[in-house]
């Protein structure tokens, strides 16, 4: 025994479990912690997903017919808390994030590996908390926008959870947020510039900011919502004086960019993923890192384009109109640097490159219903109406959760070492591909022609179409199938994939399948040309 | 190269026929019923067409790539180098700058032509609330006042029902009944949660609001009943939370204020 133990190093190598074990643990290590955020979240998106076949099942039919009215409204108030705060945000930027920064700046491990663990681990907890809380009075249903004063007089032990877990969560965004931005800036490995970096470390920094920018108001707004509902306090209800449209304020000063942090690290694991396929430099690095940024501040100044029918002034309106509309020039710009990325280049059609071209295809699809509703006039009548629920499906399902999925099978041969089944992926990408469409297109034409959202009944001249969505909801069920059982088989005997099976150049891939854990066996590659894909015109002949 | 362009062209042209088409045949709105509804479906269509424009182009762009510049089997090795195209990056900055600041004014001229960017007024003189402070809403379609005085309605909503009180005629209605081609004006008010005010056929919508009284004035201008919905989260009966507005002839709608009319009570 000697006295000079590195406590660091106890606690990575001698106490800390080792092969399955050690995803069950207090993992410091980045990598172990990212796997922790992105099997948690599918599990959560599971759950949700359960949720989400429960409305449509309602929905098949006109009459609320399937669960009490009262469980319908609990029913979709989890299935967007959970897909939002416990799926798309912790996998986008924890399980992603956390796997790939370290590599991308040249680090061996997050810049607070603990506090990395701390957040993680407030997660299952308060997402077990809300799940739990549908047993004890029944979940929270006012909304997964919590409005007052709704969310004051529905019954008290759901909402208080509700607001518990949201707070847990929001700490753990803020608490990697603040991880992200340091690794970033002070982490990086000597001699890489900010300029050189993978986009997906410009997409973090972004989000990053967002997060420590927006979820403080969040979180200080669900503290006096809770203020509201276990004092009588008086900060949002109208009886007691308050004010119900300042909360709306304050929650969609959060919730706003809280699409930003959804879409942004989608916008930069698809940067990693186009080029390696496409055998292509990503186009327009420079003008991506700005849109990037363009957007973030942009994110900030929208927030009341979701109130366009609520208490909101004509001039307030108008501000919000023209700032909303313009996030599409920075957004525009990243969809056509993408479409260049891939032209001229030599294209692998496999189920990462096909879920990232479903992605645009969906993402721009959902852009562009989202321009038409930044316009005041076009907004008021369809606001809150299906055509709003098709939209940000197309926005977070169609663009994010294609992107999750893609990520899955790009990365999964570096986590694992073994490659995913290229056959199922494919039968998984059409599956879901028609699903979602199906599911959520002509919810377009529902929300235009007067269904309501956040209904468990409606107008019987709406049913056709309804089933259609709901059979493509059962397809999008289905389409987990063979993406479950591709991950275990592959897990078992996939083919073994060596160290960079897409021959790709960024950091990650220059080390072994699945990483060591200090990352590199020796100095960290210093990687100037992140995407140096591609042969002289001249030189390819 | 001559050929290439000219199929280019060719392509370009075909995306916006097909688009210009589908925009002003396939009709994926309900009935016209109001002033605001051919305004709100002019909008409608321009941004269709933009829309589908930019959204049929990029898709045949993707999937063009992915055939036209798929790795064949016996192929080794990259792509083009080509990291980036300042030009063609500026061309695709501006040009969707111009386009949405187009949009953005085109839709405040659409949003004006509805009255929203009046000052938001309220015909009730006769009230002792006309001084009230009125927070949101859509005003008149133009700055004439309204001229029968017994069209400023008072809208109450509480779960799960909307009332409709004629100060005029000293009555409370479950159904909203206006005549036809006249202006109506009403205030809005919540006794509970929020509601929020929506006939999808008159292309309004206006949420109802507990301490914050709102207003929303509107022409119909076709005889007939349509649903008033509620369109914002108001509890387990939200879906059910319906009303309806019947549009009717002067003569109708005179007989129907006459029949429900109470003498005035002054207590």
């Amino acid at each position: 025994m000697t006295i000079s133990i590195d406590p660091q190093k106890t606690n990575n190598e001698s106490l800390q479990p080792k092969g399955w074990l050690r995803y069950f643990s207090f993992s410091l290590d980045h990598k172990v912690i990212g796997i922790q955020y992105l099997v948690c979240g599918f599990l959560f998106y599971l759950i949700g997903g359960t949720l989400a076949s429960a409305i449509r099942i309602e929905l098949a039919s006109p009459m609320s017919d399937f669960m009490p009215r009262d469980v319908y409204n609990q029913v979709l108030t989890l299935h967007g808390t959970i897909m939002i705060f416990l799926w798309i945000v912790p996998v986008v930027n924890g399980a992603f994030g956390n796997y790939l920064i370290p590599f991308y700046v040249g680090a061996r491990d997050m810049a607070f590996p603990r506090l990395n663990a701390v957040a993680f681990w407030l997660i299952p907890p308060s997402g077990l908390m809300l799940v739990a809380s549908y047993f004890v009075e029944g979940a929270a249903q006012a909304g997964w926008t919590a409005y007052p004063p709704l969310s004051i007089t529905t019954p008290q032990s759901g909402q208080i959870i509700w607001i518990l877990s949201v707070l847990l969560l929001g700490g753990s965004s803020i608490f990697g947020g603040i991880n992200f931005i340091a690794t970033i800036i002070k982490l990086r490995r000597p001699g890489l510039k900010l300029m050189q970096l993978p986009m997906y470390c410009w997409a973090m920094l972004g989000t990053s900011l967002l997060v420590v920018l927006s979820t403080p108001v969040l979180a200080g707004t669900l503290i006096l919502l809770s203020f509201d509902i276990i004092a009588n306090t008086g900060f949002f209800n109208p009886v007691l004086g308050g004010n119900v449209v300042v909360y709306q304020h304050l929650f969609w000063f959060y919730s706003h960019p809280a699409v930003y942090i959804m879409v942004l690290p989608a916008f930069g694991l698809v940067s990693e993923i186009l080029p390696v396929h496409a055998r292509k430099p990503l186009f327009g690095y420079t003008t991506m890192v700005f849109s990037i940024m363009g957007i973030v501040v942009l994110g900030l100044v929208v927030w009341a384009h979701h109130m366009f029918t609520s208490g909101t002034p004509p001039w307030m309106r108008l501000f919000f109109t023209i700032a909303t509309a313009f996030i599409a020039v920075p957004t525009g710009i990243k969809f056509f640097n993408w479409v260049a990325t891939l032209w001229g280049g030599k294209i692998s059609i496999n189920s990462a490159m096909l879920f990232s071209c479903g992605f645009i295809i969906n993402f721009v699809f959902g852009g562009i219903t989202g321009v038409a509703l930044a316009q005041v006039p076009f907004d008021i009548h369809v606001h809150d109406t299906y055509f709003v629920v098709a939209h940000f499906h197309y926005i977070v399902y169609g663009g994010t959760v294609f992107i999750i999925f893609s990520s899955i099978y790009h990365w999964f041969p570096k986590v694992t070492g073994k490659m995913l089944n290229e056959k199922l992926g494919i039968l998984h990408f059409i599956i879901t591909f028609i699903g979602f469409n199906l599911c959520f297109a002509p919810q377009h034409w529902l929300g235009l022609n007067g269904m309501p959202r956040r209904v468990a009944e409606y107008d019987p001249q709406f049913q056709f179409v309804n089933q259609i969505s709901s059979l493509g909801a059962l397809l999008m069920a289905i389409s987990t199938i063979p993406f479950l059982i591709n991950v275990f088989l592959s897990l078992r005997n996939g083919k073994d994939a060596g160290d960079n099976p897409w021959n790709a150049l960024t950091p990650e891939w220059l080390t072994s399948s699945p990483p060591p854990v200090e990352n590199w066996e020796g100095e960290s590659p210093l990687v100037e040309e992140p995407y140096g894909y591609g042969e002289e015109i001249s030189a390819q002949k | 190269m001559l050929n290439k362009n000219i199929y280019l062209i060719l392509i370009i042209s075909l995306v916006f026929a097909i688009s210009f088409w589908i925009g002003f045949n396939v009709n994926l709105l309900p009935a016209e019923a109001s002033i605001n509804a051919p305004i709100y479906d002019e909008l409608f269509k321009i941004l269709f067409i933009i829309g589908l424009i930019i959204f049929i182009g990029i898709t045949i762009a993707v999937i063009y790539s992915l055939f036209k510049f798929r790795k064949r089997n016996d192929q080794i090795g990259d792509g083009i180098a080509l990291e980036g195209n300042l030009s063609l990056e500026i061309v695709w900055t501006v040009i969707p700058s111009i386009i949405v600041l187009l949009i953005g004014l085109y839709s405040y001229n659409i949003y004006d032509r509805m009255g929203g960017m009046k000052e938001l007024n309220h015909n009730h003189e006769m009230m002792s609330s006309s001084t009230e402070k009125i927070w949101a809403g859509i005003s008149q379609t133009s700055d004439n006042e309204i001229a029968v005085n017994n069209l400023s309605i008072e809208v109450s909503a509480m779960q799960f029902a909307f009332l409709f009180n004629y100060p005029k005629g000293n009555f409370i209605s479950g159904e909203l009944h206006v005549p036809v081609d006249q202006k109506v004006s009403m205030k809005m008010e919540s006794k509970d949660v929020i509601h929020a005010f929506w006939v999808p056929e008159f292309r309004i919508k206006q949420d109802i609001i507990p301490g914050q009284p709102t207003i929303l004035n509107f022409t119909p201008t076709k005889v007939g009943k349509y649903p008033i919905i509620c369109a914002e989260l108001c509890g387990p009966y939200h879906g059910g939370m319906r009303a309806s507005i019947i549009v009717e002839e002067e003569s109708d709608y005179n007989e129907w204020f006459n029949k429900n009319k109470k003498p005035e009570v002054n207590l």
